[in-house]
């Protein structure tokens, strides 16, 4: 069966699109057929991460208007063959997506794929609601900052109340916390929120801690998903959260600050 | 070493009084979200009600929705004038 993921967070600029093209790309690298859908319509940018932009045509909203096939519109990604790239439209038209239009055209992709991931754009706007509404599972990128966490926070009263499972009375979307730009560092000198104080708000199950790295900026410079970066710890990071998803056991890494005096003096990627 | 030392403490404080602020926005807001539809609406008929007798502000009235495993309970508090409470 195919599972759709949705990459959510309430709040802008915590990481959604780099979570969705790091772990589209990690599912599809471990095997299974991807698609990764961009639904920030009229703010196009998960084409760009994944380094596809010169290769749109066609986007989301051409094919839900019949413009275009839903095989026109995906872009097989060039690093791997199982990864297929749908673009948002910059269309400033807000009702472009229809609920309808949506659930059509996943259902099409449920034929094919294995894992349909859902990058939502921010907000709770119509564009966060059918990010959300077709999904089994949630993935809530979430920063330890005040804003973040209660607007999380938020976006799981919605995914419990406004989903299509939660309106059909199904068993409720899985949700996971994926706790982003993450300091160890600044957590020890008690600056930023820990692990465990932002799982005690939320009580999410925790899929993984993604360190705030300058990786992330490297790999959207080059667009490259930062997965790919596989010496670097934000790249590590998406990974494990992959196999996690997958059922894999893995410890959890990147929480503890682990840089001694000399990683602190000469830095680390 | 005593400026770290301040910066330390300080700083120590600044993520938990985040999350005490937090813990009690969240609790808050999951509450309200929780409360059934019809509440506002409740509200605002039963002030209209209560206006027929006595002169009371809007905000004079609360209606509180409380859920436990076992029971629910609505709480409805009215403020009285100061003047009616005193001639009566
Ligand atoms: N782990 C991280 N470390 C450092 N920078 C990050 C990290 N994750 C995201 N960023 C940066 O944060 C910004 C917003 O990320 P993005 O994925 O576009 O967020 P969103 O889709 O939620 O708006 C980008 O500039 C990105 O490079
Ligand atoms: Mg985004």
């Amino acid at each position: 069966m195919a599972r759709i993921i949705v990459v959510t967070s309430g709040k802008g600029g915590v990481g959604k699109t780099t979570t969705s093209a790091a772990i589209a790309m990690g599912l599809a690298k471990k095997g299974h057929k991807t698609a990764v859908i961009d639904f920030d319509v009229g703010l196009r940018n998960l084409d760009l991460i994944m380094g596809c932009e010169r290769r749109v045509v066609y986007d989301f909203v051409n094919v839900i208007n019949g413009e275009a096939t839903l095989n026109q519109a995906l872009i097989r990604d060039k690093n791997c063959n199982l990864l297929y790239i749908l673009p948002a439209s910059q269309t400033r038209d807000k009702d472009a997506l229809s609920q309808e239009g949506v659930g059509k055209i996943l259902d099409e992709l449920k034929k094919d794929f294995k894992y349909i991931v859902c990058d939502s754009p921010a907000g709770i706007e119509k564009g966060a609601h059918l990010a959300m509404y077709f999904a089994d599972d949630a993935f809530i990128v979430t920063n330890p900052e005040v804003s973040s966490v209660r607007d999380s926070d938020r976006m799981l009263g919605i995914l419990s109340s406004k989903s299509r499972r939660a309106e059909q009375n199904e068993d409720p979307i899985k949700e996971y916390l994926l706790l982003s730009r993450y300091s160890p560092d600044r957590v020890k000198l008690g600056e930023m929120l820990s692990v465990e104080d932002v799982q005690e708000i939320l009580s999410l199950h925790l899929l993984g801690v993604i360190p705030e790295s300058k990786s992330v900026l490297n790999a959207s410079n080059s667009g490259t998903p930062v997965i790919l970066d596989e010496k670097s710890d934000a790249g590590q990071a998406y990974a494990d959260i992959v196999a996690r998803y997958l059922g894999e056991d893995k410890p959890h890494r990147f929480i503890d600050d682990k840089k001694g005096l000399f990683g602190k003096l000469f830095g680390r990627k | 070493m005593s400026l770290l030392d301040y910066f330390k403490t300080s700083k120590a404080s600044s993520a938990s009084l985040a999350k005490e602020r937090l813990q009690i926005l969240v609790a808050h807001e999951r509450s309200s979200r929780n409360q059934p539809s019809y509440l506002p609406q409740l509200q605002k008929e039963l002030l209209e009600v209560i206006r027929k007798y006595i002169n009371v502000d809007q905000d004079a009235i609360s209606v509180n929705f409380e859920q436990n495993d076992t029971q629910e309970t609505l709480e409805l508090n009215i403020v009285l004038p100061e003047h009616q409470t005193k001639t009566s």
